[in-house]
């Protein structure tokens, strides 16, 4: 598996006392869905912040296409096609959900310091947000206030405004966290269809998602890796049975 | 077809009107008064039109704006005094030292959030404020007189009563156009999505705090202007007009209008300084009118007076 477009070698990354990210190493091949699993508190959220900027490692690198980007800023990440969902969601509430879409367009379209004419009239802008959001299925939404959505909604925004800058890497922290079983299927369904066109990191609870989406799968417990491979081969992992998969107890589904 | 029409457009429209007609009913009246409390007033809106740029708009909760004032005030009178009389050297000049100001202090304290923030702004504004105090050649404590105001060859006479007064007026309807063009603009919305969510934009690929500090710039730079015209206005400047209350004061009309509203700063403005005239008459201590009368407004009519004229509808 030649290219990788992302590289993470012994990723350290503590809070107090508590190693959340604990001499980690991971490699994500161009064009791959990689699924992140393990149980609550294992610290896949703060990998994933430490993997798009929001948060720094102790120690360890990370590179990105090609790129050290261990110190680089969140939004230098971004210019650079990293992009990320919030396990908790993180938008505009106060702006229509089209807004939200709509400027991660923009701050992929040039610097934004242009003070003069109506951004919302600019077409090609709008016209990639409403690609993402009917992508999403909120087409119908777009003119609504974040806040008035509902959470399944606020979910799948989450997600076109990850897509609306054209990422060559999505990094998605639970995107079904929450969701109702219809809303599961079709994000599903979408991501299946995305897989085809971007890399994507995908941390999940929902363990029938994971095993049908997954081209690889890395478990983490306590910080660290203990198994990374094809979903059959996680299955049979005494080590992964052992620690996480057999106890169903601790996969908990969140909402 | 029914025409939907809001209390607050009709007071809006109400407002500017009389503002554009007012010299001619204080000629007509002989009531001079009243042009001299409004001049004030419109450069004390325009200040505030500027502080709600970055504190309603872009989240910035500024305690030093003042400065600004004396910054504007401060060029003008020294260029006056040092014999430099041209309004087209001294007022670019107040700008281009007001965006310098907030420049360097934007820099600074925007690596700060909150308090911190409202602070560091407030100690800087402060320090401004000494440092003018200890100009023994300008004056220090006692102020500057301007004895003569700006020279902007035959175009407009500053001197004039009217023609001053519409100058102010000019350039307040300029800025709340500015502001509302800002506001729409790529610009602006980037810097409202900070203020909502930084996070989301540095995720998005917005390097937040360099758009805030254009903002503030802005901000700065409008707040100078209003600054020159409030000397010119006194033939006077002095470091009261930096200090720390004075900046409460912005703070306190931006609120009470309507932050992070087009027009509220100025609908605040209007009643603070009328509030604040009549009460004078009264008491010195009008502030005993004006602290409660804004409590009420922060807890009852959220999104100040402009928020609350937004919620009376009629048909
Ligand atoms: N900002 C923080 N300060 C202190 N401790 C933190 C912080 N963020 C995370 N932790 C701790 O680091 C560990 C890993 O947390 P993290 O959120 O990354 O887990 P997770 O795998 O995403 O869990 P979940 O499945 O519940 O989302 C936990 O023990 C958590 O309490
Ligand atoms: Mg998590």
């Amino acid at each position: 598996m030649a290219d990788p477009l992302l590289s993470v070698k012994n990723l350290s990354r503590r809070f107090g006392g508590i190693v959340a990210t604990d001499d980690l190493s991971l490699d994500v091949v161009r064009g791959e869905l990689h699924a992140i699993i393990g149980p609550n508190g294992a610290g896949k959220t703060t990998l994933i912040s430490q993997l798009t900027g929001q948060l720094q490692p102790n120690s360890g690198s990370i590179h990105f296409a090609g790129r050290d980007v261990t110190r680089l800023p969140a939004y230098r990440r971004s210019a650079l096609g990293l992009a990320r969902s919030f396990q908790i969601t993180s938008l505009l509430k106060d702006f229509t959900a089209i807004d939200n879409v709509a400027l991660a367009a923009q701050a992929h379209d040039g610097h934004s310091f242009r003070f003069w004419g109506n951004a919302r009239k600019e077409l090609h802008l709008r016209k990639a947000a409403m690609a993402a959001m009917e992508r999403v299925g909120l087409g119908q939404r777009a003119e609504s206030i974040v806040s008035e959505l509902s959470h399944g909604e606020q979910r799948e925004l989450e997600l076109a405004v990850a897509l609306a800058s054209k990422p060559q890497m999505l990094v998605l922290d639970e995107p079904m966290a929450g969701l109702g079983v219809t809303e599961s299927a079709r994000m599903v369904k979408l991501l299946r269809e995305l897989r085809r066109e971007v890399t994507i990191v995908l941390v999940e609870h929902d363990m029938d998602a994971v095993f049908a989406l997954a081209d690889r799968i890395t478990v983490l417990v306590y910080g660290r890796v203990i198994a990374c491979d094809v979903p059959a081969a996680i299955r049979q992992n005494p080590e992964v049975r052992r620690a996480y998969l057999g106890d169903q107890q601790v996969v908990t589904h969140h909402g | 077809m029914t025409v939907m029409f809001n209390v607050r457009s009709v007071v809006w429209a109400l407002v500017i009107v009389s503002l554009m007609l007012l010299p001619l009913y204080s000629s007509v009246s002989g009531n001079i008064f009243i042009l001299t409390l409004f001049t004030r007033i419109v450069i004390f809106a325009l200040a505030a039109v500027s502080l709600n740029l970055i504190m309603g708009y872009g989240g910035m909760m500024s305690f030093g704006h003042a400065a600004y004032l004396g910054i504007g005030g401060y060029a003008v009178g020294i260029l006056a005094y040092e014999g430099i009389g041209s309004g087209f050297i001294q007022w670019p000049v107040a700008l281009l030292a007001s965006a310098l100001f907030a420049l360097v202090i934007g820099a600074l304290s925007l690596r700060t959030r909150g308090v911190y923030f409202i602070m560091i702004t407030l100690a800087f504004a402060q320090m401004a404020y000494y440092i003018a105090s200890g100009m023994a050649r300008y004056g220090g404590d006692d102020g500057l007189t301007i004895y003569k105001r700006s020279d902007f060859g035959g175009l407009i006479n500053l001197s004039d009563r009217t023609q001053f007064y519409y100058v102010c007026l000019a350039c307040l309807f300029g800025g709340i156009y500015l502001v509302w063009r800002i506001v729409n603009s790529r610009f602006g919305l980037v810097v409202q999505g900070v203020r909502s969510n930084e996070q989301r934009m540095e995720a998005i690929g917005f390097h937040a705090n360099r758009y805030r500090l254009v903002c503030f710039v802005i901000s700065g730079m409008m707040c100078g202007l209003a600054g020159a015209l409030l000397a010119t206005n006194t033939d006077f400047v002095s470091p009261s007009i930096m200090y720390w209350t004075r900046s409460g004061d912005l703070m306190v009309m931006v609120i009470l209008g309507g932050i992070g509203s087009l027009f509220g700063p100025v609908i605040g403005t209007i009643l603070f300084l009328v509030l604040e005239e009549s009460l004078s008459q009264v008491t010195e201590f009008s502030g005993i009118i004006i602290g409660p009368l804004l409590l009420l407004i922060v807890l009852f009519a959220r999104g100040g007076i402009d928020g609350w004229l937004g919620r009376l509808r009629r048909g």
